[in-house]
């Protein structure tokens, strides 16, 4: 019995809008990345799935490449989170209010 | 896949230029700090080098990889843009980072792999290179953007940019999955063939595209995508700010024409309505709220969401334009882009050098009195205001008659008597900008300062943007036949 292509996108699109709404109301920096993280994964369901639908190897490849990206890019915003960190003593981004309108 | 002499040849500039990032941050440990603008001159060689390797491509177009790359005219008309700003950013960089105490060599690695993540952008004809490349210009620029690591508001811009950016980027990648599943491939040609004669409510296809035009409206600082804008321009060192503001929005330009022209052409009844929508929110907010900023880095970030509003009204000309016509509406984009450069350019570098031994210089009374401390600087200045408020015979005047051209063909007047009512409200912040130079006396203790344009580096800075500004605001022909020649075909 193979699992309906539906399912897997309503799962990703469960995921997506968590990770969606958890960059918007969330204020602790890192669980901002965490949910950043959740929509880039909520992608990667997506890819997988499709390429199986599909019968169609891209979609994996693009996963590759989407997961080289994230962790590249975790690692950069950790690293500004860090030096963030040491000069403000606060990772809470209400915190951050030097830039305003 | 076979790697192929072809394909690597195809990548050539590409390859050059992440050699050279390379070089510089292999070289930056074992030089000494008295010899560090070394690695910038090497970088400067490079862009000479891939503009002569790109300028020669123009006119013989090829793909390669499979058609993961394409290099045609397209997507040299903008590397040649990009090198042209990346060398002016170097410039600038030299007597910049001095002022400012940034002695990272890998500064310059960092130009450069930025400038590779652009090249990739407007030469994929894929989704997978065109978010690579926006990936790797992105992450770049995360990192120079906090540069000024003393500095809490840089670090401040850095986290804005990097949490917003990965926001957009989900988002876009999301669109782009979304997209693949519709038609079933990642290559715009592909795509294109897929969705033709595909109804237009066909809602897959319509989130997808709706969720790529956001994650696009990031990049390109669209309203209401646009919050992170001013506080990443105005936080960020001045020479990246005008790094982002011009080659990052040229790129990110680039790459989104080619998305939405080549590969989801079949969509433009939709996106050009969306765009429609965007476009006069971009043009009635960005020059709104520049009217209120104190902060001169600020003003033009909102002065360059303003301009992204103009240059989308190329865009959606093009969407509701006959595909035979639509080539036009969208060189009229590339122009607009290209003339901004210079204009916005200039004016970074006038900030830039107006951050002297600890002043900031970047707020609108740091500039009071100027005309009376540095005449020459005043002027430029002036001529930069005058061409980003598109009054002629200024570049800012000939790339605001083309967009409204296209928009006037497109049956879109009333869209281009909008975008001329706020182009006459602007005036207003630019020219107050000249007034407080002009009509003010200069404040006690800022009063004559040393030399200003105290780098020759500078002054070449200046005089390409100043003869950009007025060269094509008098004589515009060469660039306007080199985009003509260079524009995408909707099929």
């Amino acid at each position: 019995m193979t699992i309906p292509i539906t399912y897997y996108l309503v799962l990703s699109a469960i995921v997506f809008l968590t990770g969606l709404v958890g960059v918007l109301i969330r204020r602790n920096i890192i669980a901002i990345l965490l949910s950043v993280e959740l929509m880039l994964n909520a992608t990667n369901i997506n890819f997988v799935a499709f390429s199986e639908h599909l019968r169609d190897l891209g979609g994996q490849v693009f996963v590759f490449f989407a997961l080289t990206v994230a962790a590249a890019e975790v690692a950069v915003g950790l690293a500004i989170i860090i030096a963030l960190h040491r000069a403000k003593d606060t990772i809470d981004v209400e915190q951050f209010t030097l830039l305003k309108w | 896949m076979m790697l192929s002499a072809h394909d690597l040849f195809a990548i050539l500039p590409e390859l050059l230029v992440i050699f050279a990032a390379c070089a510089v941050l292999a070289l930056d440990p074992i030089t000494p700090a008295a010899k560090k603008d070394g690695l910038a001159w090497l970088s400067l060689g490079t862009m000479a080098i891939c503009m002569g390797l790109t300028a020669a491509r123009f006119g013989s177009p090829t793909t390669a990889f499979g058609g993961l790359v394409v290099i045609d005219n397209y997507s040299c008309f903008w590397k040649l843009l990009l090198y042209f700003v990346t060398g002016l950013t170097i410039l600038l960089s030299l007597p910049y980072l001095k002022e400012e105490r940034i002695y990272f060599g890998e500064y310059y690695g960092f130009v450069l792999l930025a400038l590779s993540g652009m090249m990739v952008m407007v030469s994929g004809a894929d989704l997978l290179t065109i978010y690579l490349g926006t990936e790797l210009m992105s992450i770049s620029l995360y990192i120079m953007a906090g540069l000024k690591r003393a500095d809490a508001k840089s670090l401040e811009a850095s986290v804005k940019y990097f949490v917003l950016g990965a926001f957009s980027s989900g988002i876009l990648l999301y669109g782009i999955s979304l997209l693949y599943g519709s038609a079933g491939s990642t290559q715009l040609p592909a795509i294109a063939a897929a969705i033709a004669g595909r109804s237009p409510d066909d809602s897959l296809l319509l989130i997808a595209t709706i969720l790529i035009a956001v994650g696009f409206s990031f990049k390109l600082a669209v309203v209401p995508f646009h919050m992170w804008t001013p506080d990443v321009y105005q936080g960020a060192p001045t020479s990246v700010t005008a790094f982002m503001a011009v080659a990052s929005k040229a790129a990110s330009f680039g790459a989104f024409m080619r998305v939405f022209v080549e590969g989801l052409g079949g969509m433009r009844a939709n996106w050009s309505l969306m765009f429609l929508l965007l476009c006069m929110g971009t043009l009635i907010l960005g020059n709104i709220v520049a009217l209120v900023q104190t902060n001169v880095k600020r003003m033009l970030a909102y002065s360059s969401i303003a301009h992204a509003g103009y240059a989308l009204i190329g865009v959606v000309a093009a969407g509701r334009l006959a595909p035979t016509e639509a080539a036009s509406a969208i060189s009229s984009v590339m122009l607009y882009i290209a003339l901004y450069a210079f204009m916005t350019f200039g004016a970074f570098a006038i900030i830039a050098l107006l951050r002297k031994g600890g002043l900031e210089g970047d707020e609108i009374e740091d500039f009071s009195g100027l005309a009376k401390r540095h005449p020459f600087a005043a002027l430029l200045m002036l001529v930069f205001m005058v061409s980003l408020a598109g009054i002629p015979p200024t570049a800012g005047f000939i790339g605001k008659f083309y967009v409204f051209m296209s928009a006037v063909h497109a049956g879109l007047t009333w869209l281009a008597v909008l975008a001329l009512v706020f182009a006459a409200i602007s005036a207003y912040f630019y020219l107050r900008l000249v007034m407080v130079m002009y009509m003010r006396e200069p404040e006690a203790g800022t009063a004559l300062l040393p030399r200003f344009v105290s780098s020759p580096a500078l002054s070449i800075v200046l005089a390409c943007a100043i003869a950009g500004v007025v060269f094509f605001g008098l004589y515009p022909d060469p660039i306007v036949n080199l985009a003509t020649q260079a524009t995408l075909t909707l099929k």
